[in-house]
């Protein structure tokens, strides 16, 4: 029986590649994904390793343990008179002070701009050279900074931007730009590449200057004496520390860094869940193909029980055929998902998030959880096909034309499939509407609500084929058609050429190459004056694709005897009615294959209208919120658009002649009365002119009466910590300082983009309790509408703070969307995977309806239907399959979203429907079926009349 | 050696008389006003060592009676036995057991497994029960039914002949209680029917083997020791060591009827 399962896999070897390729690509997403971020994991830890390498303990502030949606407090400085005392210490060899700051240090470019970091540190470092022990960086040219023009780079940094030892770099800090002497280059230990984040080295009096930390350093590093523990170290030197500042063995620190570094785990989960998406799809495929395999073999499965067969071993023969299609997926899965990896880091660097990487690292667990999940998800998807082949009585064998016989729950499933959806539904509103629920589960009772909703959707869909086959047959026939003619130059070009090299009469073959030729010329240089380089580019590779094809016929036919097809049809764009009917009445015949074919389809295109309607409502939402908040002109930021940045930057603005009014809004964590949140300062008498409060208690008015330590608060803290006007409440900083502060006025924020903070206080007051204030926003208005000359003046005033960017409001909010769409395009890549798997289902499916369907091709072949009809037929049967899945998965992608959209109601986020795109997305569909149809239809139009009317 | 493997087989079974006995089989398909009855109770016993042909006009019931016999269909009412077990009441699984031991199949359209060459394919029922496997009696069989120079050979490379033969060397390969012939000459030209239907004859006579087949061919009855003629869904009429002319003409004489 082995035998029988093994061979006959061997005998369908087209239909166990392209089953197994519905497998390989979600095994390799989830290899992919492991390897990335073992690699990313492993860079991080030897960046920790390395920078303990020869510490034993590290002091540091003690930093008031704030984090708010992710962001977490700074760390403050501690006094340098710290320093000599620990030296001074009996168990001490020695000890360094260094200058650490994540934020502030920008590499400029030559151009003058910042190096974009997206998000990632740029790192400015102030080290101690004499102490090399403690210097986690590692010097691959030139010296370390000694003097106060002096700096170091890394050297990523230095090879893409062009710099060289000796150049005069621009660098800006907390102080204007200005420039240093490049003296030498550093990496990280032995990591080659720490992603998109950049480093640079000062000597540590320039780092104090420059980073606002005089007399202070961020940490001071300790060695012990020979045999003294690190924890005795660190117990000897706590008694000495000022009450701000704290000691931790290294071990302890490291583990402390490391918990910032918690988002590969994020993106980990993340990937994965494209790869289940995946998986899930080349689910449906499997048991698609497997359960037309079965039906295609009831002959064989019935012989097998009248020989004395039994259930079982019917039901071990189609599992091991899943089994070892899984199996040899898995492996290859397993390898491809090497490759992905150094892939999805190219995908991650194009949208400028860029992560450390030191050689590829292939853990065994990768191995395991890749095959074990490859395995598994093949034989669960055959588990069914192979349960229904046992289903075949004997007598089977000996009756012609044996169909599968019909489930025995059959007649239930629309009332199975009504449970499953009514599951999914409940599922999903626990998910999504029940309050404090842990991430976790609410994140798995919404992935399997939103699986078992597609289950129970293609449970249903086959109902749905026959009327939905109707519908969309009008806009299959006339999509084709406009794709024809979309493609004609193509075609055209291609049919001359072939008619060139095969045709008869050497004038009318000189003829058509010359046509071919002007076609190709002209269309190259249409596209490339009229649209783009690309695209002229893109139909270069076209037709220099279809130009090759044609050579090698020809020298084919010449050298080897190749008989190529000819003549051949010329090519017209005219839809066929009659083929249509036959087509359409085709995928209506057996419902169950076409909506489990559809399913898989309809998979992929719900989740990205999932994705296209979520992301157009937040966009809507997020314009919305900054158009009813800021009321001036334009908005400074940092070049992200959302880190805050230097504070003098705002000052700077006001140089510009055209800089009428200008008002800073500084940021920074904090915690009022024990509820964490951002607190804001922002200037009493000007951020009426900038920002338009939706008061609740008070006006405009209140902000001249805030005095010293008056505070605004949001509706949503006056309501948790029942505050009302008058009543008093501690703030909370980073560093530790704790403020009383009187409401002043309550005002009740935007939720879905609230750009001050749940507290604003005077900035005056801001900048005596926080250490190192910095802005969020400065709000500029110029006399009168804004202009390029005005937007150029502003530019010019910051052009000493290079991470400050000053845009118009509208430009501002353009500058979001554009962000958010590249990480949109990044989902739609993601999602794509799963829309090529239902694809190759798609051309599974048809392959096996022609291979099923051969004498009747015969027949249709030998009452006069040509072979372009026989093409087109097939054509049509499967842009119809996949409009179906369209049909299906627009909706439901759609409902989910407004699901999705009221769960965030909390943050209002609107719905809107991104129309376009669900179009493009049709377009979409109906290219998946002309793509899914090429091979299926060349094996149609190929057969050999005579033998298929004689095939049993 | 012939007739050793005969006594041996009948001494180990230790039984005489009817190897497949049937009594008052009906079979009605659908129900109500629409329903048809194909045996219309109807009782037949096949004896030990013979050759029994069953023949009869189209729609007279006997593919319906050969199912019911082989255990492949179950009858409306009334009871088969297969060696002694009353075969209607038995499981799935008690029936796949009973079809290992004792019933062996020979198909009109040969029903070779297309992955398997012709010594798998004989071999296969022997794997299937996963018995120990008498070597010497496939080497036989093969050997027997001219197949020894085809044995790597698949089915899509062997005629239509050589593939029956298969099929007929899969059917003695377990030494089955009874084997059922559905047609075995139907997809046959004449030279090579006649083949078969010697071959058939030949492991009646040599080995003893119980052989019940279907056919509407005469000549191909004609080699039957006993040949039942079915009409309207009972047995009408029974001759013994008949010819191909005594058999026409009594198929005649059973359609005039």
């Amino acid at each position: 029986m082995i035998r029988v399962a093994l061979r006959g896999l061997a005998g369908r070897k087209l239909r166990a590649t392209l089953t197994a390729f519905a497998i390989i690509l979600g095994v390799a997403m989830v290899s992919g994904t492991y390897v990335l971020t073992d690699t990313i994991d492993k860079a991080f830890d030897n960046i920790f390793s390395e920078t303990y390498a020869n510490t034993d303990a590290v002091v540091s502030g003690k930093t008031a343990d704030i984090s708010f949606e992710g962001d977490s407090a700074d760390t403050p400085p501690v006094d340098e008179s710290v320093l000599p005392q620990i030296r001074a210490l009996p168990d001490v060899e020695s000890a360094a002070g260094a200058v650490i700051d994540d934020t502030n240090t920008k590499i400029l470019k030559k151009d003058g701009d910042a190096v974009n970091t997206g998000g990632a540190p740029s790192f400015g470092f102030g080290l101690d050279p004499a102490l090399p022990q403690f210097n986690p960086l590692k010097l691959l040219e030139g010296k370390w900074p000694t003097g106060p023009d002096e700096v170091v780079i890394d050297a990523t940094t230095a090879d893409e931007q062009g710099y060289k030892i000796g150049d005069s770099i621009k660098i800006a800090t907390l102080k204007p730009v200005r420039s240093f002497d490049l003296v030498g280059l550093a990496q990280y230990g032995d990591v080659a590449s720490i992603g998109s984040a950049t480093f640079t080295v000062f000597s540590i009096p320039t780092a104090q200057a420059l980073l606002d930390r005089e007399g202070s350093y961020d940490t001071i590093s300790i060695d012990g004496k020979e045999g003294v523990t690190q924890q005795a170290l660190a117990d000897e030197i706590k008694p000495i520390l000022p009450p701000t500042a704290q000691v931790r063995t290294a071990d302890a620190q490291a583990k402390e860094d490391a918990k910032d570094v918690s988002f590969t785990k994020f993106i980990r989960y993340f990937l994965l869940s494209f790869a289940g998406v995946a998986l899930f799809v080349g689910a449906f495929v499997i048991f698609n193909i497997l359960s037309i395999t079965v039906a295609q073999r009831v002959r064989e499965f019935a012989t097998i029980r009248t020989i004395g067969g039994s259930r079982k071993q019917i039901l071990w023969s189609v599992v091991l055929e899943a089994f070892v299609i899984g199996l040899v997926a898995s492996v290859i899965g397993l390898f491809v998902g090497v490759g992905l990896a150094a892939g999805l880091n190219a995908l991650f660097k194009a949208i400028n998030a860029d992560l450390p990487t030191q050689g590829l690292v292939f853990a065994p667990r990768t191995v395991i959880v890749s095959l074990l999940i490859g395995v598994g998800v093949t034989v669960i998807a055959g588990l069914i096909p192979a349960i229904r082949a046992t289903r075949i009585p004997p007598i089977a064998a000996v009756r012609e034309g044996s169909e599968l016989p019909k489930s025995r729950f059959s007649k239930y499933v629309p009332y199975i499939a009504i449970v499953v959806i009514g599951l999914s539904v409940t599922l999903l509103a626990y998910s999504l509407f029940k309050d404090k629920l842990d991430t976790a589960p609410r994140l798995i009772s919404m992935a399997v609500g939103v699986l078992l909703l597609f289950v129970g959707v293609a449970m249903v869909s086959s109902r749905t084929v026959r009327p939905l086959a109707v519908g969309t047959n009008p806009i299959a026939k006339w999509g084709v058609v406009l794709f024809s003619i979309l493609v004609y130059p193509f075609t055209l070009s291609y049919w001359l050429l072939r008619s060139a090299a095969f045709g008869t009469g050497a004038r009318k073959r000189l003829t058509a190459l010359l046509e071919s030729v002007a076609i190709q010329v002209a269309l190259i240089v249409l596209a490339a004056l009229l649209l783009s380089t690309f695209v002229g580019v893109l139909i270069v590779a076209i037709f220099a694709g279809t130009d090759l094809a044609v050579l090698t016929m020809w020298v084919l036919s010449k050298v080897r005897g190749f008989q190529p097809e000819w003549p051949v049809e010329f090519p017209n764009v005219r839809p066929e009615g009659m083929v249509n009917d036959v087509a359409k009445e085709n995928s209506r015949r057996n419902p169950g294959r076409t909506a489990s074919t559809a399913a898989a389809l309809m998979i992929g295109i719900a989740l990205v209208t999932f994705v296209a309607v979520l992301a157009s409502g937040m966009k809507k939402s997020n314009r919305g919120a900054i158009e009813d908040q800021v009321k001036a002109e334009y908005v400074v930021t940092a070049q992200d658009g959302f880190s805050p940045f230097v504070a003098e930057a705002g000052e700077a603005v006001q140089q510009s002649p055209d800089a009428q009014f200008v008002t800073s809004v500084r940021s920074d964590l904090s915690e009022a009365d024990g509820e964490s949140g951002y607190v804001t300062g922002i200037q009493p008498g000007a951020i009426a002119q900038a920002y338009q409060f939706d008061w609740k208690e008070g006006s405009d008015a209140v902000l001249g009466q805030l005095g010293r330590n008056g505070a605004i608060i949001s509706d949503d803290l006056a309501d948790k910590k029942d505050l009302a006007v008058g009543d008093t409440f501690v703030l909370l900083t980073p560093n530790g300082k704790k403020t009383e502060l009187v409401v002043k006025g309550i005002y009740s924020p935007p939720p879905f983009f609230p750009m001050l903070g749940n507290v604003s206080i005077p900035q005056t007051l801001f900048d005596s309790i926080i250490d190192r204030p910095r802005n969020s926003f400065v709000f500029v208005n110029v006399p009168g509408e804004p202009t390029a000359a005005t937007t150029a003046s502003l530019k010019a005033a910051v052009k000493d703070f290079p991470d400050s960017k000053v845009q118009t409001r509208v430009a501002w909010i353009d500058q979001q969307d554009q962000e958010f769409n590249s990480f949109l395009n990044f989902l739609y890549i993601m999602l794509a995977l799963s829309v090529i798997i239902s694809l190759v289902g798609m051309v599974i499916t048809l392959l096996l309806s022609v291979h099923e369907r051969t004498r009747e091709l015969g027949m249709l072949r030998a009452v006069g239907m040509t072979r372009r009809q026989v093409r087109r037929m097939i054509r049509h049967e499967s842009v119809i399959t996949s409009l179906i899945g369209a049909a299906l998965g627009l909706p439901l992608g759609i409902f989910l979203a407004i699901l999705m959209t009221k769960a965030l109601s909390q943050f209002e986020v609107k719905i809107a429907i991104p129309y376009v795109q669900l179009i493009v997305f049709a377009i979409v569909a109906i290219v998946v079926g002309i793509l899914a149809a090429i091979l299926p239809a060349r094996r149609a139009a190929r057969l050999n009349v005579l033998n298929a009317l004689q095939y049993e | 050696m012939t007739s050793a493997i005969t006594e041996e087989r009948t001494a180990a079974e230790g039984t005489t008389g009817p190897v497949v006995q049937a009594s008052e089989i009906t079979r009605v398909y659908g129900e109500g006003d629409t329903a048809v009855h194909a045996l219309n109770g109807c009782s037949v016993d096949v004896g030990r060592g013979e050759l029994t042909a069953v023949m009869g006009p189209s729609g007279s019931g006997k593919s319906t009676m050969m199912h019911i016999l082989a255990g492949l269909d179950r009858p409306t009412s009334g009871s088969v036995s297969i060696a002694g077990t009353d075969i209607t009441k038995l499981g799935d699984n008690e029936l796949t057991k009973l079809r290992r031991k004792h019933i062996g199949f020979i198909f009109q359209f040969f029903n070779l497994l297309p992955m398997l060459n012709a010594e798998e394919n004989i071999r296969l029922p022997l794997e299937l029960a996963g018995n120990k496997i008498d070597e010497a009696w496939v080497e036989e069989v093969i050997k027997r039914t001219g197949l020894d120079d085809r044995r790597t050979h698949r089915p899509s490379e062997l005629s239509g002949g050589q593939q029956q033969r298969v099929a007929i060397a899969r059917a003695l390969a377990t030494r089955p209680t009874v084997i059922f012939a559905d047609e075995p000459t139907g997809n046959l030209d004449s030279h090579t029917s006649a083949e078969i239907l010697d071959l058939v004859r030949e492991m009646v006579t040599n080995y003893g083997q119980t052989t019940v087949m279907v056919t509407h061919d005469a000549h191909a009855a004609a080699i039957a020791d006993r040949v039942l003629f079915l009409a309207d869904g009972c047995i009408v009429k029974e001759l013994r060591g008949a010819d191909a002319g005594q058999i026409l003409s009594a198929m005649e004489e059973v359609s005039r009827q």
